[in-house]
C-alpha cells in the first residue's frame, strides 16, 4: 500500500463526535412489546380514543408481518422484546416557556450546536428538539403562530388539532404498508406536527433536531407535515446519538401532505452514530418517508445527506397524483468503515404531466456496502410523465462496495424516462494533484467527495450546507485507502 | 536555489534514475531534453514528491532545505510547482474554488492570514490578464471537458497563481498546436524573473523556440549525458538522439 493510500486510510477512520451521553432521569416502559406496552404509552401521552385504537391496530397487523429481507444490508436479528419503547426525561418540561426546559437538556442540545435559546438561534429557523421518546421544546411558537403556521410536536397536535391527525396521520403512509411502519404506528413516541395553512409561505426554516440518549431504547418519531394549498415550507431534520456498543433501533415514519399548488421542501442531515470502525455498535435506521402531491401543480423536494447509523434502510418518495404536479430526490449517501446504506426513492407517477428528478450520490469508503435502490413507476393514466435519474457512485479505497439497483415500471407510452448512472473512484492521481498544489491529503478528500457531492449540497439551505459539507469531510476521515 | 546530487530512483525493482546531479539557481531556465523512456518525467515526479517512485540514493536540497524529508504538499508550499503533463480532472470542483484552497494553504504554511474572497478576485484578475485566460474556464469543473490546450493554459495560469520560485514544465508542449503552443509560452515568459527559476521537460526542441533556456541537459538511461547551451538544442532538433546514445553507449560499454 502506497503512501498516499496509508494516508486515505488515517482520513476516513476518524471519531464520532456526538458520542457523549447525557446523565439525567429517566421515565421509561420495561423491555418488550405487547398490547400493555402500547396502551402504557397511549395513556403517558394522555391520548385521545382514536390513537390508542388506531396503534392497537397497527400492532396487531405488525404482528402478522415479517422483517423485509430485500434489501442489500446484513445484521443479528433484532429482538424486539428486548427494546424498551418509551423513554422521556422524568422532570416533566414545560412548553410554555423556553426557560423551563431542563438545565441538563438544554446543555445537551447546545453540545450539539442546537440553542434552544430563540434569541441565539440561527436567525429564520424554527427547532422541534425531540429527546429520547418526547419533544422538549419547540422554539418560536408565538411568531409562526401570527402566520397561521402550526409546529409542533405530535404528542401535542394530537391533543389540540385532533381533526389534522384524524386526517392526515396514516393517509401517506398507513400502518400496514410494511413492518417498520407498522411497528412506528404502534408504538410512536413523538415527532414533530407542521401545518401551513391555505396560501401561506412559512416565515422561517423549520427544523426538528432529534436526539437518542437512553439506553436499550428505540426511537420511534413520527412526523406529518401538510401544505395547504398555495403553501409552502421548508423543513430540516437533524439527528444524533451517544456511541453505545449495542445497536439501537430508529425506525421513524414521516409522511407529508402537498395539497393544489403547494411546495414542501424536506432536507434531512442524518448522523446517527454509524458504530465503531469494526462495526459494533451504531443505529439501525429503518425508516419510511412517503410525500404525496395531492393537488395539481404541487411539489416535494427531499434532500438527504445521509451519513451516520450503521444500517439505513430509507427511499423517501412522492407520490405524484396531482396533475402537473414535482417530485425531487437529492441524496449523498456515505459509508465509511462497516456501515451499510441501501437508499434511494419512489416516485410514482399517477397524475397527467408530472415531473421528476433524482440525483443519487452515493460514497462509499473503508469497507462499508453502499446501495442505491429506486423506483420510478408510470401508471397507465399519467399522460407524459417525465422522470431524470442521475445515480453515481464514488469509491474510496478497494474493500468497500457499490451497488445500484434501479427499477422502472412504465405503463404509458408517452412517458420520457432518463438514466444515467456512474461508478468512480478517488484516484491517488486526484489526491496527489491536490497534493502538489499545496493541499493535505485531509483537505483534498474533502474538497474532491464536496465537489462529487455538491450537486445536492446546493439543495440545501445555506447554514446547512455548511454544516453538510462538514460533515462529509468528517464522516470520511480515515477513509482514504 | 536547487541541488541535486546524485539521485537515484526506482519504481519496483527497476532503477530508472541512476545518479543525476544538477544546480539550479534564480533567474535561470533549464531545458532537459532526452528520447522516450530516459527518465524525464520520473525525475519531475520525484522532484515533486509522487511515492509511485523509491528514492534509492542521492540528496535533493532546495532553499537549504532536505526536500526528499517533505511530503508533496510542503515541498509545493517551499515553492515547487509541476505543471502537469496530463492534468487531473477533478469534477464539481471550480479552478477557482481549488485555487483559492491552494493559495491559502500556502499562506497558512507560511504564517500569512487567508486571502479573503474580495483579495482572492483582485489576485485572479491580475493574473488572469498576466497570462491571458478566460474567467469562463476557471468557472468550469477543474479540467473536467478541457482541450488539451485549455488545460495546459489552466496549469500555467496557477502556476501564475501560486508564484512558485521554481517550476517544472512536465511536457507542457505535448499535444499543443503551435497556436497553443505560443499561448502557454507567453505566459512562461511573463512569469519569468531574476527570483525564479524553471525547469522545462520535453521531447522536442520546439518548445525552446518560445521558452528559451540558459541551459540545455539530455537525459538518457537514467543519467545526463551532455549539457551545454540553448545552441544543443537545435543540435539535437537537426541530428536526432541516436549520435547522443552511440556516444553514451560507447562510453559505458
Amino acid at each position: 500500500m502506497s503512501e498516499q493510500q496509508t494516508i486515505l486510510d488515517e482520513i476516513t477512520q476518524s471519531e464520532y463526535k456526538y458520542g457523549f451521553t447525557t446523565s439525567i432521569e429517566m421515565e421509561r416502559a420495561p423491555l418488550g412489546l405487547n398490547e400493555d406496552t402500547i396502551r402504557f404509552i397511549s395513556e403517558k401521552k394522555g391520548e385521545p380514543a382514536f390513537m390508542l385504537e388506531w396503534r392497537l391496530k397497527a400492532f396487531r397487523h405488525w404482528l402478522k408481518m415479517e422483517e423485509p429481507s430485500w434489501a442489500n444490508i446484513h445484521y443479528p436479528p433484532v429482538d424486539y422484546q428486548q427494546i424498551s419503547y418509551y423513554a422521556a426525561p422524568k422532570k416533566k418540561p414545560k412548553l410554555s416557556s423556553m426557560d423551563e426546559v431542563d438545565p441538563e437538556l438544554r446543555a445537551t442540545f447546545e453540545k450539539l450546536g442546537i440553542s434552544l435559546d430563540e434569541q441565539k438561534r440561527l436567525s429564520g429557523v424554527a427547532v422541534d428538539a425531540v429527546f429520547d421518546s418526547v419533544s422538549i421544546a419547540t422554539t418560536f411558537k408565538e411568531k409562526l403562530k401570527e402566520a397561521g403556521v402550526i409546529f409542533c410536536s405530535v404528542s401535542e397536535a394530537v391533543k389540540e388539532h385532533p381533526d389534522l391527525v384524524r386526517k392526515y396521520l396514516g393517509s401517506v403512509v398507513p400502518y400496514s404498508d410494511n413492518f417498520f411502519a407498522a411497528l412506528n404506528a404502534a408504538v410512536f413516541s413523538d415527532g414533530s406536527f407542521v401545518y401551513i395553512p391555505k396560501g401561506v409561505r412559512c416565515p422561517m426554516e423549520l427544523s426538528t433536531y432529534f436526539r437518542i440518549n437512553a439506553e436499550n431504547t428505540g426511537q420511534f418519531e413520527r412526523t406529518l407535515i401538510i401544505a395547504d394549498e398555495g403553501a409552502y415550507v421548508s423543513y430540516l431534520e437533524g439527528c444524533t446519538a451517544p456511541m453505545r456498543d449495542e445497536n439501537q433501533l430508529h425506525a421513524a415514519v414521516v409522511e407529508i401532505v402537498a395539497l393544489e399548488q403547494a411546495e414542501v421542501k424536506y432536507s434531512t442531515v442524518q448522523n446517527w452514530y454509524p458504530g465503531d470502525k469494526e462495526g459494533k455498535g451504531g443505529i439501525y435506521n429503518f425508516v419510511t418517508k412517503r410525500g404525496i402531491c395531492a393537488g395539481a401543480h404541487s411539489k416535494i423536494s427531499w434532500t438527504q445527506v445521509e451519513t451516520g447509523s450503521s444500517i439505513t434502510w430509507k427511499y423517501p418518495s412522492v407520490i405524484l397524483k396531482g396533475d402537473y404536479s414535482h417530485g425531487e430526490f437529492y441524496s449523498v449517501a456515505v459509508t465509511n468503515n462497516r456501515q451499510q446504506a441501501d437508499t434511494g426513492t419512489k416516485m410514482l407517477h399517477i397524475g397527467k404531466n408530472t415531473r421528476s428528478r433524482i440525483v443519487s450520490k452515493g460514497i462509499s469508503a473503508g469497507r462499508s456496502n453502499n446501495s442505491y435502490r429506486g423506483l420510478v413507476r408510470v401508471s397507465k393514466k399519467a399522460e407524459k410523465a417525465r422522470n431524470y435519474t442521475q445515480c453515481d457512485s464514488l469509491l474510496i479505497g478497494d474493500k468497500c462496495g457499490a451497488h445500484t439497483f434501479p427499477y422502472i415500471e412504465v405503463k404509458n407510452k408517452t412517458a420520457q424516462i432518463e438514466h444515467e448512472a456512474t461508478t468512480s473512484k478517488i484516484g491517488e492521481d486526484q489526491i496527489f494533484y491536490c497534493n502538489q498544489r499545496g493541499i493535505g491529503p485531509e483537505e483534498a478528500v474533502s474538497l474532491i467527495v464536496n465537489g462529487y457531492a455538491r450537486e445536492v449540497l446546493n439543495q440545501l439551505p445555506m447554514e446547512f450546507a455548511v454544516e453538510a459539507q462538514k460533515l462529509l469531510s468528517v464522516s470520511l476521515e480515515g477513509s482514504v485507502g | 536555489m536547487l541541488a541535486i546530487n546524485n539521485l537515484q530512483a526506482a519504481i519496483g525493482e527497476k532503477e530508472i534514475l541512476k545518479g543525476i546531479s544538477l544546480t539550479v539557481n534564480p533567474g535561470e531556465v533549464h531545458a532537459i531534453m532526452g528520447p522516450n523512456g530516459s527518465g524525464k518525467s520520473t525525475l519531475s515526479a520525484v522532484l515533486a514528491g509522487r511515492d509511485t517512485y523509491e528514492v534509492t540514493g542521492g540528496q535533493v536540497t532546495f532553499n537549504d532545505k532536505d526536500l526528499l524529508e517533505l511530503p508533496p504538499e510542503d515541498r509545493a508550499r517551499e515553492g515547487i510547482f509541476l505543471a502537469f503533463q496530463y492534468p487531473v480532472e477533478i469534477p464539481g470542483v471550480s479552478t477557482t474554488n481549488f485555487l483559492r484552497t491552494a493559495v491559502n494553504e500556502k499562506r497558512k504554511y507560511r504564517g500569512e492570514a487567508p486571502l479573503d474572497a474580495v483579495q482572492f478576485l483582485k489576485l485572479m484578475k491580475q493574473k488572469m490578464d498576466l497570462v491571458k485566460i478566460d474567467q469562463s474556464l476557471l468557472s468550469r469543473s477543474l479540467n473536467e471537458g478541457f482541450s488539451g490546450g485549455e488545460k495546459k493554459r489552466n496549469e500555467i495560469f496557477q502556476m501564475a497563481m501560486l508564484e512558485p520560485s521554481l517550476a517544472i514544465l512536465d511536457e507542457t508542449d505535448s499535444g499543443l498546436d503551435i497556436d497553443a503552443l505560443r499561448l502557454v509560452a507567453g505566459g512562461v515568459n511573463q512569469l519569468r524573473s531574476k527570483d525564479n527559476a524553471f525547469i522545462v521537460i520535453t521531447h522536442y526542441q520546439r518548445l525552446l523556440e518560445y521558452i528559451v533556456p540558459d541551459f540545455v541537459h539530455v537525459l538518457y538511461n537514467g543519467r545526463f549525458v551532455k549539457s551545454g547551451g540553448k545552441e544543443l538544442a537545435l543540435e539535437l532538433e537537426e541530428r536526432g538522439y541516436d549520435w547522443i546514445k552511440e556516444e553514451a553507449d560507447a562510453l559505458i560499454s
